[in-house]
């Protein structure tokens, strides 16, 4: 199972590898990984996708808790949760394929933000299902580059999320 | 006051109420140590290795129970301290470690003798730091010390560049700290533990398996009490010893891969085994599904990460083990009648735990002429005072050590129980010998261990540490031995130790006496001259060469197919 997790830290040098280290250590499985400073300049917050069985997720909760420098962990839950990533994505577009791609883009409202005679340079944000579903409807269109911020996530509702 | 930063770390320590350091001095510690050498109010210590030291601060803290305190330069001394280090880390001792570093402006310029030791360091401490302004230094000392000794303790390392140990502020120790990620859990949940009770209320056949986390925890009579007033029988991990009285007729001794035929039968037939302070390893569980087959489990832990990380819990208490135990006990108590009740039930059990132990005992094959090194564990403790301390090395020695000696209060052994370190044993005598100078203190090691750190004796006879060395030599990396012998047809690949080594003038060589017996008839007597002798003494008991520690379950193996001893 895929989980998304939130890790509240201190923003100071070093914490990232401890949580990095973590993962690697103990065999965990990392599938994105995304950190940035808050609305509070002394923390920062990672978000992490990972995977695994019931038993090895609340390991890794526990383990990261267990870090000293970390503040709080969210495994959100997905009904709970609001989750955008973003790709900026290079396609392949020359001849009739371009119009595919504007098409395409379109659709997922992405935006063009660079172009070339043989290439097309999108911008999209949105769940991870629906830039996965925009990037396997151009991948037969030629990919040239992907690029993703991987997964962030906040929770619904007017309650923030402080240390 | 305004004081460097040198200063400074030596009043937080003294602050900390560290009253002996173990330290090897160096490029970037040397303006700590010229602090040090006016600084009348703690002994410093110095090892003849690095490693060493850090073991001997261990072994302090094993014994005393306080925070032990390392010391090392950059670089190469920062490096030989990892071993310790590690060590400490996997059988949660309390520990800081200070490592010089290169001034901060040369810090990752591979300056002479840097080492990045908060990245090496950081997978085996509870946590480190770097301390980048002596303004920080004070905070992150009463950090550092809080961190360690607190939850589940750990080493911890502070990383002190030679500038900041030169700059000048004025000296606060802070009061309190406040660390916002780290608020250990210690009060257990009450709705857990009144479930917990009238679980083990309700039991037939319970076990208590007790872990090293109730010697850490000081709540070895808090377990008495309620072993004996639920009459549940007790067996301990290596790591446990001590924190019931292996005397006690509730006593199953060890389990686990060289436990007691009784105690790993017990726990593979009980209806509940109650885990306290122990992590479920998997020397102690055999092969996992086959643990404690039909026992509900109740485990006890202080670190959430411990439960439910090896094995299904059915009932999991963070908390500290002594307040945990104290309101079971509390609880138990109130139900006072119900107790006699859960007594009675409990008979039946210990009639059946009484047929295994009638069984198969804990024995060994007795000889007239050759030293059988079990015989030498039980005289060891017959000739030894009631409150003797005994840090063992690792090996085959060390768990003879276990099964034999009868232990009956916690922190009386020091053992290397997570890591398995090889050298461990002279090193932390030495460091327990620091901190209770008036005991009894002997390491039992085995010739190959003994020499990994046998330079330690230069440290023991400059500091008059009155450590008695006991070493069963059977010229053979004999753990290893036996493996080979077992299950890699004896093929004894580099385990025989060749050379035979004149331990007798090595002891003369750093000024100790040396003692040796090589018949059974010479045992008592070496042993009664060793302990006599005021000074460290070294006794070398030439054992039986190819002696097995039995009973054994084959790793992976489950805990009731165990080979014994004929
Ligand atoms: C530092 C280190 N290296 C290697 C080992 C693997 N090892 C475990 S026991 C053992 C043999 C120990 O021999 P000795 O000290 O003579 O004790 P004995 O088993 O003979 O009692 C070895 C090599 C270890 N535990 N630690
Ligand atoms: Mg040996």
């Amino acid at each position: 199972m895929k989980h998304t997790i939130a890790v509240l830290v201190e923003n100071e040098f070093g914490v990232l590898s401890r949580v990095v280290g973590l993962f690697s250590g103990r065999g965990f499985n990392i599938d994105s990984l995304t950190v940035a400073p808050t609305n509070d300049e002394a923390l920062s917050r990672i978000t992490l996708v990972t995977r695994g069985d019931e038993q090895i997720i609340e390991q890794i909760t526990k383990q990261l808790n267990k870090l000293i420098d970390v503040i709080k962990v969210i495994d959100f839950e997905a009904e709970n949760a609001i989750e955008r990533e973003m790709v900026l994505v290079k396609v392949a577009a020359e001849d009739q394929s371009r119009a595919e791609v504007l098409r395409i883009a379109d659709i997922f409202r992405a935006k063009v933000i660079d172009v070339t005679p043989k290439s097309y340079t999108l911008e999209a944000t949105g769940t991870p299902a629906k830039v996965g579903a925009m990037i396997e409807l151009l991948r037969p269109l030629g990919l040239k580059e992907l690029v993703s911020t991987g997964p962030v996530v906040i929770g619904r509702g007017a309650k923030g999320w402080k240390g | 006051m305004k004081m460097n930063g040198a200063r400074i770390l030596l009043e937080c320590l003294k602050r900390e109420g560290v009253d002996t350091i173990f330290g090897y001095p160096g490029g970037t510690v040397i303006n700590l140590y010229d602090e040090l050498f006016s600084f009348k109010e703690i002994r410093h210590i110095l090892p003849r290795h690095e490693q060493a030291g850090v073991h001997a601060a261990d072994g302090y803290a094993r014994a005393t129970g306080k925070v032990g305190v390392a010391i090392a330069t950059s670089g190469p001394g920062a490096t030989n301290t990892i071993t310790g280090i590690a060590t400490a880390y996997m059988d949660s001792i309390p520990m800081v470690i200070i490592t010089g570093q290169v001034p901060t402006a040369l810090i990752g310029n591979d300056a002479f003798q840097e080492a990045d030791i908060i990245g090496i360091t950081r997978p085996c401490t509870k946590h480190n730091f770097l301390v980048k302004d002596v303004k920080d230094l004070a905070t992150i000392m009463k950090k550092a010390f809080y961190i360690a000794r607190t939850g589940r303790p750990g080493p911890v390392v502070v990383d002190l560049p030679k500038d900041v140990q030169v700059a000048q502020t004025e000296f606060k120790y802070p009061e309190t700290v406040e660390i916002r990620g780290y608020k250990p859990t210690v009060e257990g949940h009450p709705k857990q533990i009144e479930k917990a009770v009238a679980m083990i209320m309700q039991a037939k056949k319970p076990v208590l398996y007790v872990g090293g986390g109730v010697i850490l925890g000081n709540a070895s009579a808090e377990l008495v009490a309620l072993a004996k007033r639920l009459a549940i029988p007790v067996t301990t991990t290596l790591m446990g010893l001590g924190s019931f009285p292996e005397n006690d007729p509730l006593s199953l001794g060890l389990l686990g891969m060289h436990g007691t035929y009784y105690a790993n039968m017990a726990v593979s037939n009980c209806d509940m085994l109650i885990a306290i302070g122990a992590r479920f390893d998997d020397r102690v569980t055999g092969k996992i599904a086959s643990f404690a087959p039909h026992a509900k489990i109740v485990h006890v832990d202080v670190d959430p990460t411990s439960i439910k990380k090896n094995v299904r819990v059915d009932l999991p208490i963070v908390g500290d083990v002594r307040d945990v135990l104290t309101k079971m006990l509390k609880i138990a108590d109130e139900i006072g009648p119900d107790a006699e009740g859960c007594r009675q039930a409990v008979a039946t059990w210990s009639a059946e735990i009484d047929e295994w132990k009638e069984k198969h005992p804990m024995s060994y094959k007795q000889t007239t002429s050759t030293i059988k090194p079990q015989y030498v564990i039980q005289r060891l403790r017959a000739l030894s005072d009631p409150d003797a301390i005994v840090a063992t090395d690792v090996g085959q020695h060390q768990m003879w050590t276990a099964q034999f000696f009868g232990f009956t209060a916690p922190r009386t052994l020091l053992s290397s129980g997570g890591l398995g370190t090889m050298g461990f044993g002279l090193p932390a005598a030495m460091g327990a010998q620091a901190g209770f100078p008036e005991r009894q203190v002997m390491v039992i090691c085995g010739d190959g261990g003994f020499q990994m750190n046998m330079q330690e004796l230069a440290t023991i006879v400059q500091n008059r540490l009155n450590v008695k060395i006991v070493i069963l030599n059977n010229n053979f990396l004999g753990m290893v031995r036996q493996w080979q012998e077992l299950f890699f047809d004896k093929r004894y690949s580099s385990t025989c130790m060749e050379l035979p080594i004149d331990f007798i003038k090595l002891a003369e060589a750093f000024g100790a006496t040396g003692l040796q017996a090589t018949k059974v008839d010479e045992v008592d007597d070496v042993i009664k001259k060793g302990f006599s002798i005021k000074g460290p003494v070294l006794m070398e008991f030439k054992v039986a060469r190819e002696e097995k520690v039995l009973p054994m379950v084959p790793a992976g193996a489950s805990l009731t197919e165990m080979v014994l001893a004929s």
